[in-house]
């Protein structure tokens, strides 16, 4: 009994019909909550107003821009080394939810900064950093669509990714080298005395929460799909095999 | 001198040929037959490494082989001898009578100094086969060598086949449609073909 | 290996090979420049590092749909697999005659144009220097990227899109280095992580440039 067994593509498609609706449910839960508590039932903040609240939005979506690649490269690592079929189609399934996650932070960002900041946008490392990440989802996807053999466009993609992992983190750093921008710290960290007040740090854990199970639910939805697609080629292939 | 064991190999995900075994003796050919689309370059690129198989086993001295196709690499910007210099010069015989005696089997000898672009289609042929001549490799696996060859530098291939590559203790694997006039036996592959519903390739996983 | 550094700049330098093209771009794009921006020196000034290194970038850019489309075509690739050569030794080679025939003219001939964009005298050297140690990873990220889209119709622009990010860390390092050159200031870090780059490209990519290469074969 390996855990791997639930990887199988039949199995997976077993599993994940009862699941999905459950997580759906589950996001739709926590990110009601979350963001109805949030937008309505916190305070106002002493210096930002009501501007503050975006938060509820802006930080959940960046973390999961920055979660979706990560979790792309581990599935990429998984299909690369134990090649997984499912493992593929699940990086590529997540690449479009995480490039949409970058642009709700970009957008975000640049409504909060406007009012803040005085602009809309500022050449800081870390927005830097997120525009960066949205050219390298732009090109993961661009791979993925160019290849036609699913098997080839699976192998090329996953070293992409991690190559472009090692590139990013690189990047990252490179355009600290600039200086410390606008943006401001962490927002979010262990030590209790820079995190932002428990009023507005409850809710927002809420909303958190509401868009990791969002992510999840999306991205077996869309692996789901994937394997679909897959399927029918399979048996395309073997139709055309058979009257050869 | 080279054993191929239930060899399967695949092409585009799914299986096309299913155990495959033969052996081949040094100084001996096998000719590879069979309708356009049973799998003949699919096995011949297994077998020489560039492709994986997808289970049984191939056996030959290691760094040996040398795959030839109708692609020849041959540059047009180059001349003859630049041509089959480099892949000598690669495969580390820089020793030029190699170089000449390959020219000379291929009847290049009054083209050498002429640039690849400028050759016609059979003579980018002759040069193209003249460089198995020159890289001294024992296992070749050719496919379909004759193309655009005429009946006179067929005869100048298989010459060369026999008398210096097979006496020298080399072997040739050699799918091609046409009788190279060399004692060789004939493997046919469509009883390996295999079945659409076997399974094997990539596809498996999702039927 | 000498044996294909040779050949491939034997065939760049041969009719039709294409060497030179790269640093005629580079040299329009540099004399372009100041037709845009207008001729107000200060200002150009302030951007000849940047667009120095942009217009490098861009130049060595324009080449690499040459580095393996080639030899892909004519079959030579394969015939190379075959080869005693590894294609670890094949990325590294055909990289560094990348280099050879793009960024090693155009981090020449960029001090001689420094007068176009009305450099900062105190900048050549660090323009030359930065160019020297930051071409050869743009050469090499690029082979890894002309290798990944080796076997698509159409790849060219496909393959634009994915090297242009990868470009980004060269860039902001090398140009940093001559800005930081040009105002006086120490570009010693900036020109310490450029090179770590480079290091750390031809240390990694030569192996992800075979893995790619071996996948576009089969």
């Amino acid at each position: 009994m390996s855990i791997w067994k639930y990887a199988n593509p039949t199995k997976f498609m077993g599993w994940t019909a009862p699941v999905l609706p459950w997580l759906f449910g589950l996001a739709a839960l926590c990110l009601g909550v979350g963001l109805v508590w949030g937008f309505f039932f916190t305070p106002d903040d002493f210096r930002q107003g009501a501007t503050v609240k975006i938060i509820y939005l802006h930080v959940p979506a960046a973390l999961m821009a920055i979660n979706a690649w990560i979790m792309m490269l581990v599935a990429s690592l998984i299909w690369y080394i134990r090649r997984h079929h499912v493992s593929a189609l699940a990086a590529r399934a997540a690449a479009p939810i995480g490039m949409v996650m970058t642009l709700i932070a970009l957008f975000t960002g640049a409504i909060w900064g406007k009012p803040i900041w005085g602009t809309y946008w500022e050449f800081d490392p870390r927005l830097t950093s997120f525009l960066i990440l949205f050219l390298f989802y732009l090109g993961y996807m661009a791979l993925w669509e160019a290849i036609e053999d699913p098997d080839t466009a699976a192998d090329l993609t996953s070293v992409l990714c991690m190559v472009g992992s090692i590139f990013a983190i690189l990047s990252r750093y490179a355009v600290l080298f600039w200086g410390q921008g606008l943006h401001q710290g962490a927002s979010l960290s262990l030590d209790k005395e820079e995190n932002v007040a428990d009023v507005f740090w409850v809710p927002l854990l809420v909303c958190m929460a509401g868009f990791v199970l969002l992510f999840i639910a999306l991205v077996l939805m869309r692996t789901r799909t994937e394997v679909r697609a897959r399927q029918i080629r399979a048996l395309e292939n073997r139709a055309r095999a058979q009257n050869a | 001198m080279l054993t191929v064991t239930d060899l399967c190999c695949a092409r585009g995900g799914l299986a096309v040929l299913t155990d495959v075994s033969f052996d081949v003796d040094a100084g001996k050919a096998l000719i590879l037959r069979g309708p356009n689309g049973i799998g003949k370059t699919t096995l011949l690129r297994t077998m020489a490494g560039l492709q994986p198989a997808l289970a049984g086993s191939i056996t030959y001295p290691e760094d040996e082989a040398a795959y030839a196709s109708h692609a020849d690499g041959i540059k047009s910007a180059l001349t003859v001898t630049e041509n089959l210099k480099f892949w000598a010069d690669v495969h580390g015989l820089s020793d030029p009578t190699g170089l000449e005696t390959a020219l000379e089997r291929f009847d290049l000898t009054d083209l050498r100094e002429r640039l690849g672009g400028t050759l016609s289609a059979g003579q980018k042929r002759r040069l193209g086969l003249a460089r198995l001549g020159v890289i001294g490799r024992k296992v070749l696996f050719l496919d379909e060598p004759t193309v655009s060859l005429d009946g006179f530098s067929v005869k100048l291939f298989a010459d060369w086949l026999q008398n210096n590559h097979l006496a020298g203790g080399g072997v040739a694997v050699i799918a091609t449609h046409i009788d190279l006039g060399i004692d060789a036996p004939e493997l046919d592959l469509t009883p390996f073909k295999a079945d659409p519903n076997a399974g094997g390739g990539s596809d498996e996983a999702f039927l | 290996m000498i044996a294909l550094l040779l050949r491939d700049l034997r065939l760049a330098v041969r009719a039709g090979g294409g060497f030179g093209l790269g640093l005629a771009f580079f040299l329009i794009v540099i004399v372009l420049v100041p037709f845009g921006v207008g001729p107000q020196s200060d200002l150009l000034t302030a951007i000849a590092p940047g667009i120095f290194w942009v217009a490098s970038l861009l130049a060595a850019l324009l080449s690499l749909d040459r580095i393996f489309a080639l030899d892909f075509e004519d079959g030579s690739l394969t015939l190379l697999a075959t080869s005693p050569l590894p294609l670890e030794g094949v990325g590294l080679i055909k990289a560094l005659a990348h280099w050879v025939t793009t960024g090693l003219p155009l981090t020449v001939a960029a001090p001689a144009l420094g007068f176009m964009l009305v450099l900062a005298p105190e900048a050549y050297s660090y323009l030359l220097l930065s160019l020297l140690l930051g071409t050869p990873a743009l050469s090499m990220i690029g082979t890894f990227g002309a290798a990944l889209t080796v076997g698509l119709r159409r790849g060219g622009l496909l393959l634009s899109v994915l090297v242009l990010p990868l470009y980004i860390p060269t860039l902001i390092y090398g140009a940093e280095a001559v800005r930081r050159g040009a105002e006086g200031l120490d570009p010693s870090g900036a020109l310490i992580l450029l090179g770590g780059i480079t290091a750390g490209t031809f240390a990694i990519l030569p192996f992800a440039t075979a893995a790619v290469l071996r996948i576009n074969l089969r």
